[in-house]
């Protein structure tokens, strides 16, 4: 069998990153993204990028980081509140943005990914999204066609990993990745823990091994974007 | 006088019934969860959770353990984790009972804009399009007037919009106007907070609404 485990990041990418491609990433806010490949795609300095993301990170981690270095040329995200760099690229015309519904942008990457061009969706009819977008009618109700995506790069953040490829995310941090592990032509995985042959259990593994070309550990800074809390009263 | 922040969450919890699955939207619709009472509520949050549990104990924060909003939050006995692909087939395929959402302008004909300013706030609609376009029941909390005092319900956006003819109920901070349907009804002014008359409500209105 192939081998499928990579010592760090750099290696991982090595011979999969070029000028102008498609990068489709995992992660909703900082939960879940892969913080291991961002840094590395930043070192190597490959630049005019498209990048599908839900968020664009925040000013000085995640995607943000590859804002500061000028190296994306387009986003396609959800929302992209958080980010200061971001806005000021944006409204200079620096950075080119197309906004996508979050649920419209799971879906694309589930489609892209499931080899479906395209599938028509009610999200956004009638709104500046559905602007030049084929419409059908369904049953009496319009609708307005989408895109899959398939980028020529797929970076996912999971929990646990096996040497095969198989992937278990935790808790909320699973949001996008499993679709963005579909959308890529490769797909590069960073983890917390590769575990030994037969510790996942085949019943609960979240993303097969198919779809996960590349696997590395990283190491995890796990930012929390807004630290919440309930203050324990004292007795 | 009008109804405190904390009032409009009370009154729009009224809006909930046992056993609904319910999406909160960011900001003062997360206030409502604090007034459910007795009522059996599943809260959805859209990055992909079921069964949204309250802030954590403070040091007990889990990164990997967020809502919509990216606040830190715990799990219940009921939660489950998904997908943002099976979150949004819960919201677009209709399997969510109500969602309550805070907005910039709602017309009279139901019409929703809640996510852009052009050329001043560049920040997105996030799941805001996916929730009006699949959830039966919509609920829209926000201040009768803008920081400038002008109407937010209004005859027709001029904002952006969410939606088309999403609304099905408006809390605003001095009135709750509701319409029977979808399909044409008028919004109707069915509540006003204490001290206001029907009349101030139109006076500080510019959409048409039926009294």
């Amino acid at each position: 069998m192939a081998n499928k485990v990579y010592s760090d990041a750099a290696s991982a990418l090595e011979g999969l990153l070029f000028d102008g491609m498609t990068i489709v990433s995992g992660g909703f806010g900082l939960c879940g993204i892969p913080e291991n490949s961002i840094a590395a795609i930043r070192a190597s300095g490959v630049k005019g990028l498209t990048v599908v993301s839900n968020n664009a990170g925040v000013d000085g981690f995640g995607l943000g980081l590859l804002l500061e270095t000028r190296q994306v040329k387009k986003m396609i995200s959800s929302y992209v509140g958080e980010n200061k760099e971001f806005e000021r690229q944006y409204l200079s015309g620096e950075l080119e943005l197309e906004f996508c519904p979050q649920g419209t942008l799971a879906e694309r990457m589930r489609a892209g990914g499931a080899g479906i061009p395209g599938f028509y969706t009610r999200t956004g009819v009638g709104t500046l999204v559905a602007e030049g977008k084929e419409h059908k009618e369904f049953d009496g109700e319009t609708f307005v066609m989408e895109r899959g995506i398939v980028g020529d790069l797929a970076i996912v953040k999971a929990w646990k990993a096996d040497r095969f490829g198989n992937l278990v995310f935790r808790k909320t941090a699973r949001n996008f990745n499993p679709m963005a592990a579909t959308a890529g032509k490769v797909t590069v995985a960073e983890v917390e823990e590769i575990v030994p042959d037969g510790a996942l259990d085949p019943d609960l593994i979240h993303t097969p091994s198919v779809f996960v070309q590349r696997v590395f550990v990283g190491t995890f800074e796990k930012r929390i974007e807004q630290r919440t809390v309930r203050k324990r009263e004292i007795a | 006088m009008p109804w405190t922040r904390d009032e409009m969450a009370q009154r729009a919890a009224r809006e909930l019934k046992d056993g609904f699955y319910v999406n909160l939207g960011i900001g003062m619709p997360t206030l409502v969860a604090n007034h459910a009472g007795d009522l059996d509520i599943t809260l959805q949050s859209e990055n992909g959770m079921l069964g949204m549990g309250p802030f954590p104990w403070e040091s007990e924060e889990d990164a990997d353990l967020i809502n919509a909003g990216k606040q830190t939050v715990t799990e219940l006995p009921r939660t489950s984790y998904f997908s943002s692909a099976d979150s949004f087939a819960m919201i677009r395929g209709g399997h969510m009972d109500l969602s309550i959402l805070g907005a910039m302008e709602v017309a009279e004909n139901g019409d929703l804009a809640n996510w852009m300013v052009p050329g001043k706030m560049v920040k997105g609609m996030g799941g805001a399009m996916d929730l009006v376009a699949g959830t039966p029941r919509i609920v829209v909390m926000m201040e009768h007037s803008d920081k400038a005092g002008n109407p937010k319900f209004i005859p027709a956006c001029t904002l952006p919009l969410t939606g088309r003819n999403v609304v099905d109920v408006i809390i605003t901070d001095i009135a709750v106007f509701e319409r029977a349907d979808r399909k044409g009804a008028p919004f109707r002014l069915v509540e006003t907070a204490p001290g206001v008359t029907a009349e101030d409500v139109k006076a500080r209105t510019t959409a048409a609404f039926v009294v």
